[in-house]
């Protein structure tokens, strides 16, 4: 078992190292002949004015909540759908309910208009 | 007959056994051979595709893609490296230069991650783990990190907005696409990838088309393609997050996009066409191989002609397709499915039977699910604009 895991790290590794290789390459082959004009931010020719790290929507924000629910209600799920056969009757119900609950909040959510993009 | 993939194997682990290296160094040395191997096997495929998706996108778009480089163009993809690896390195003044630079390798080593766990045949396993879906969905999501690192540190406003943009839309679809993939593991009662393929009796697009189809769709608009592709509408943001990209470090993101749609082919694979099984592929195990690869391949083209027919979405309509239609959509497909696989183990029928009714089961959810949709969505009111005057040559009767 320690081994599948011992060949996780090393692949991530691997995974890290090959485009690290490929993306430094072309600091040796390629020409180096900066300028301030090659250097400047894209934005269709005008030049850039004010703070660049704007504001954006709240919304996004509420979606990022919303997906923070969801995901961790999969967490759980994941081992209820795993184990699901040798669950006793009751235990299967049990994560209909959970997962009803929480159908709930997003029926809820929808009815507030949150999920209407503005 | 012994497997080729064994015999090499245990070809390497003699030799190096021989030279003296112990039991462990000599697992370390394969397992990194392994690694490398399949890591470049990734960036060779992803070579070929380039070439097989321009020249599909060519031929669907009534034009001839590339067809100069070589018969056919076939050397198109090895000119386009030599001239990105020549290409000058360039950061933009005012970008993080450390997130810039990181943010490629990132988007590259997420999706490579992915295929640690892939069982590619019978025994040829990466690493067979038990959590190998949450593995799968955990990896992947580095994904959107990358996109949000790359868009952050442009110091570039389209960027930045991009970023936003498909990262709202990135974590949404991850529920759909992760809740489908609940399906298969609840089928297989296991979250082993070699579990999971071989409880596949059949494919599990069969007894869970519904499933399938909402992971298709989600994992569409995980890979940003489009109908999806709102994350680089050229009209709106330039590029999205990769405006400020050149060179390689371009390069990157668009192998890793490559990529990533190739990898989500062999994810359908294995969660519902079956993985490496097929006729043989027990006898033989290189055959499953060759299915596996196959088989994704079949699936990334059908991707490219959905990606290729198909115009792109508003920001709006995406994220309804999403909250409203695909979430509620995917839950109560889980529910169904687990009541019905609970109720007819219980029942202990045929296997056909039990395919049957799921696959009714299914059906019945989608077209109800639509029917409900087709009802609540408000009809588009175009404007009626009034008849205009029309020029009338001399001569002739006006209408």
């Amino acid at each position: 078992m320690l081994t599948n895991w011992v060949y996780i790290g090393i692949f991530l590794l691997v995974a890290v190292v090959v485009p690290l290789i490929a993306v430094l390459l072309p600091v040796l082959v390629a020409p180096k002949k900066p300028n301030s004009r090659k250097e400047e931010v894209y934005e269709c020719g005008i030049e850039t004015k004010g703070n660049i790290r704007i504001q954006f929507k709240s919304q996004y924000y509420i979606y990022a909540l919303l997906f923070l629910v969801f995901d961790i209600e999969t967490i759980f799920l994941f081992p209820w759908a795993v184990s699901l056969e040798k669950l006793p009757i009751f235990a299967v119900i049990e994560g209909v309910i959970f997962i009803a609950i929480l159908f709930a909040g997003l029926i809820y959510a929808n009815k507030k208009g949150v999920l209407t993009w503005s | 007959m012994a497997d080729l993939i064994v015999l090499i194997e245990n070809w390497i682990e003699k030799i190096l056994l021989g030279w003296g290296a112990n039991q462990e160094l000599t697992l370390f040395i394969l397992q990194t051979l392994g690694s490398v191997l399949v890591v470049i096997i990734c960036f060779v495929i992803v070579i070929a595709l380039i070439w097989v998706e321009r020249k599909l996108a060519g031929r669907i778009q009534d034009r001839f893609g590339p067809n100069r480089a070589g018969p056919y163009g076939i050397f198109q993809s090895f000119a386009d490296i030599i001239k990105i690896f020549t290409k000058e390195y360039i950061t933009p003044e005012g970008a993080s230069k450390g997130l810039f630079n990181i943010a490629p390798v990132l988007a590259m080593a997420s999706v490579l991650a992915i295929w640690a766990v892939f069982p590619f045949a019978m025994n040829v396993i990466g690493a067979d783990i038990h959590v190998g879906v949450l593995y799968i969905v955990a990896v992947g999501a580095f994904g959107i990190l990358a996109i949000l690192m790359a868009g952050w540190s442009s110091n570039n406003r389209y960027a930045l907005l991009g970023a936003s943009r498909s990262v709202a839309m990135l974590i949404s679809y991850e529920i759909p696409m992760v809740v489908s993939l609940l399906v298969p593991v609840l089928l297989a009662h296991s979250m082993k990838l070699s579990v999971i393929v071989e409880a596949q009796y059949p494919w599990f697009i069969f007894s869970a088309p519904l499933a399938t189809l909402i992971f298709v769709i989600s994992s569409m608009a995980e890979i940003g393609k489009a109908p999806f592709d709102l994350l680089e509408a050229e009209s709106e943001l330039v590029a999205g997050y990769h405006t400020e990209y050149s060179g390689m470090k371009f390069g990157m993101f668009y192998v890793a996009e490559f990529l990533h749609q190739f990898t989500v082919g062999a994810l359908i694979t294995i969660f519902f066409l079956g993985g490496w099984t097929g006729p043989l592929a027990v006898r033989w195990p290189i055959l499953g191989v060759v299915y596996f690869y196959g088989k994704s391949f079949f699936v990334y083209l059908v991707i490219s002609w959905i990606r290729l027919s198909l115009p792109r979405i508003r920001i709006d309509e995406m994220l309804n397709l999403n909250w409203k239609f695909l979430i509620p959509v995917s839950f109560i497909n889980l529910v169904a499915v687990a009541i019905a696989d609970r109720v007819l183990i219980e029942l202990d029928l045929d296997r056909w039977i039990y395919v049957v009714v799921m696959f009714g089961i299914n059906i019945l959810i989608l077209v109800t699910a639509l029917m409900i949709a087709g009802k609540n969505q408000k009809a588009v009111v175009r404007e009626e604009f009034p008849p205009r005057p029309v020029a009338v040559p001399p001569g002739t009767k006006a209408k």
